[in-house]
């Protein structure tokens, strides 16, 4: 029955997990976040090209092992379409080299050719090597990892459980603000409001009678759950023990050591 | 849940009646009568506002909606302007109105669901009670000036006394000005007392329509569908299921005042020789004496 503009977003938004049991699914974590951004960062540090290859290797056997489909991989690339086609675009033609062909007075170049592909390919690669980290891991898991790797800086006043929780908070209530949106807009459109038509000024002031209501129910919200989870005797993270322990198996350490120095190998090497 | 959103729904209403629409959560009430003004679309049939189909070629939604106006589920939440005079002008300004014809809407809407202008127009719609707000709300529908009011569930999460309120200026909007209205709702006491007709949804189908004495009559099919009668009605059941011989078809407490009272008055007056005594001492005057 909840058929509406606000549940697409909906699915958009938080369909990232998929649920599985592969080994990638039962891998702790932190040990997926570490290697991940290992990897990314191996990503930004080298420049040669094939250098690139080697880094695309755990990635894609990270895919085969998670049993994701491979389609999901390939949504998550689409919002950064644009993006990828405009920096390739920007490389080609503004860097300069050797010409391949002009049009008018823009020229592409060798250069802007290769420097184009690695950007691509490098941002493709930084994607792929985070999302298979959402598509396998549910939120409440990224979340207590995220603690979990905070906490040794809380000692310097970061504060790590505040931060896990917020988001915990937030990726819960994103649809059903999501479906509190599309409730609002009805509202206001049984009563005439226009979304659709006028310039952007016009569009921009048609929003109000949205998001006023929006952030008048957030607040209400936000303060009913506060009670709720004071009588619940939520007090912060001070003391607070876990149904779910999170700890490093055998598989943990050994994808931390050998992706690691995999990755490390790759990024000094060239 | 399943994701069919209603099925063959076929139904007609009437210009100038009072319908209520009544079922289950999740039985389509809230889903259908969100086509009646074009909010939602059907991928298949059809809907028709004064003979005219609402998605046809040339058919401005806007006008729809105008002339269907649907208050939802607690409207209060869609309020969102500095005063009460400019909330309940949003509607009116979005059709169009020069300023003094905005003006002569938002008083008249106020009047219409008894908010003193003098007293409110200038107040934030925030600092208002809750009964307040959502007569702030109602008024901001009644000010389009449409000729079918839709209310979907509009004394939900209301106290007693605010039920009433909201409750008597539907039947007056009705009575006096004349409006068509479809009101959806969980309480089959509000139906009983107000609806001239009754239309029972289940899983996106209509499955009973007709008067609400009528409708009432099948008191077992309501409960199998998760409703049921008013309470009255299922005392005059279960009396009658004891052997009293009261007719059975009230469906208010009026109605079974007017049942019940001629033979108990004739009782007591038979066993004693007198009215007997007073069973409630005189605390109160509800006049069973």
């Amino acid at each position: 029955m909840k058929e509406g503009v606000g549940m697409d977003f909906a699915n958009a938004a938080v369909g990232q997990y998929m649920p599985g049991d592969s080994f990638m699914h039962r891998l702790d974590p932190r040990t997926k976040m570490l290697t991940s951004l290992g990897v990314v960062i191996g990503l930004f540090v080298v420049s040669e090209p094939w250098a690139y290859a080697l880094l695309a290797l755990p990635i894609m056997l990270g895919i085969m092992v998670s049993q994701v489909p491979l389609k999901l991989i390939t949504r998550s690339l689409r919002p950064l379409t644009f993006i990828m086609v405009l920096t390739f675009a920007l490389h080609l033609f503004m860097d300069p080299g050797e010409a391949i062909f002009s049009i008018g007075r823009i020229t592409a170049t060798y250069e802007g050719l290769r420097l184009g592909l690695i950007t691509v390919v490098r941002l493709a690669l930084l994607i792929m090597a985070t999302s298979i980290v959402t598509l396998t891991t549910s939120p409440i898991a990224l979340t207590d990892g995220l603690e979990r790797l905070l906490k040794p800086f809380a000692r310097l006043g970061l504060p790590a459980h505040e931060l896990a929780m917020m988001m915990t908070i937030a990726l819960r209530f994103i649809p059903t603000l999501l479906e509190e949106t599309d409730k609002i807009m009805k509202a206001q459109m049984a009563r005439g409001a226009d979304f659709e038509s006028g310039n952007i000024a016009k569009r921009a002031r048609a929003m109000v009678p949205i998001l006023v209501p929006l952030f008048v129910s957030a607040f209400r919200r936000a303060d009913e759950l506060a009670v709720a989870m004071e009588a619940r005797c939520y007090r912060g993270g001070e003391g607070r023990t876990r149904l779910r322990e999170l700890a490093f198996s055998g598989a943990d350490v050994a994808v931390l050591v050998v992706v690691g120095a995999y990755t490390v190998a790759v990024a000094v090497a060239l | 849940m399943a994701r069919q959103a209603l099925t063959d729904v076929n139904l007609s209403i009437d210009e100038g009646d009072l319908v209520a629409i009544i079922g289950k959560t999740g039985s389509g009430k809230s889903t259908l009568v969100q086509h009646f003004n074009g909010l939602l679309k059907p991928d298949s049939g059809r809907v028709l506002v004064d003979g005219q189909d609402i998605w046809g070629k040339g058919v401005a939604l806007r006008d729809i909606r105008r002339k269907v106006g649907l208050v939802f589920q607690y409207p209060e939440h869609q309020l969102f302007e500095e005063t009460v005079a400019l909330d309940i002008a949003f509607a009116p300004k979005n059709l169009g109105l020069s300023d003094a014809q905005v003006d002569d809407a938002v008083r008249e809407a106020m009047r219409i669901v008894d908010l003193d202008y003098e007293e409110f127009a200038d107040r934030s719609p925030f600092e208002l009670s809750g009964g307040q707000k959502r007569r702030v709300a109602i008024a901001g529908v009644i000010a389009m000036c449409p000729k079918v009011l839709i209310l979907d569930e509009p004394t939900a999460g209301m106290d007693p006394r605010g039920r009433e309120d909201v409750l008597g200026e539907i039947q007056a909007l009705h009575e006096k000005h004349g409006y068509t209205i479809v009101l959806v709702s969980h309480s089959m006491e509000d139906v009983a007392r107000f609806a001239k007709r009754l239309v029972v949804m289940e899983a996106g189908k209509v499955v009973m329509d007709g008067d609400p004495r009528e409708v009432f009559r099948h008191r077992q099919e309501l409960i199998d569908i998760g409703l049921g009668v008013p309470q009255i009605t299922d005392l005059m059941a279960e009396l009658a299921r004891r052997g009293y011989g009261f007719s059975t078809g009230a469906i208010t407490v009026e109605e079974a005042r007017e049942i019940l009272l001629p033979p108990l008055l004739a009782a007591s007056i038979e066993s004693t020789g007198s009215a007997g005594p007073d069973p409630c001492e005189g605390r109160c005057g509800h006049g069973l004496r």
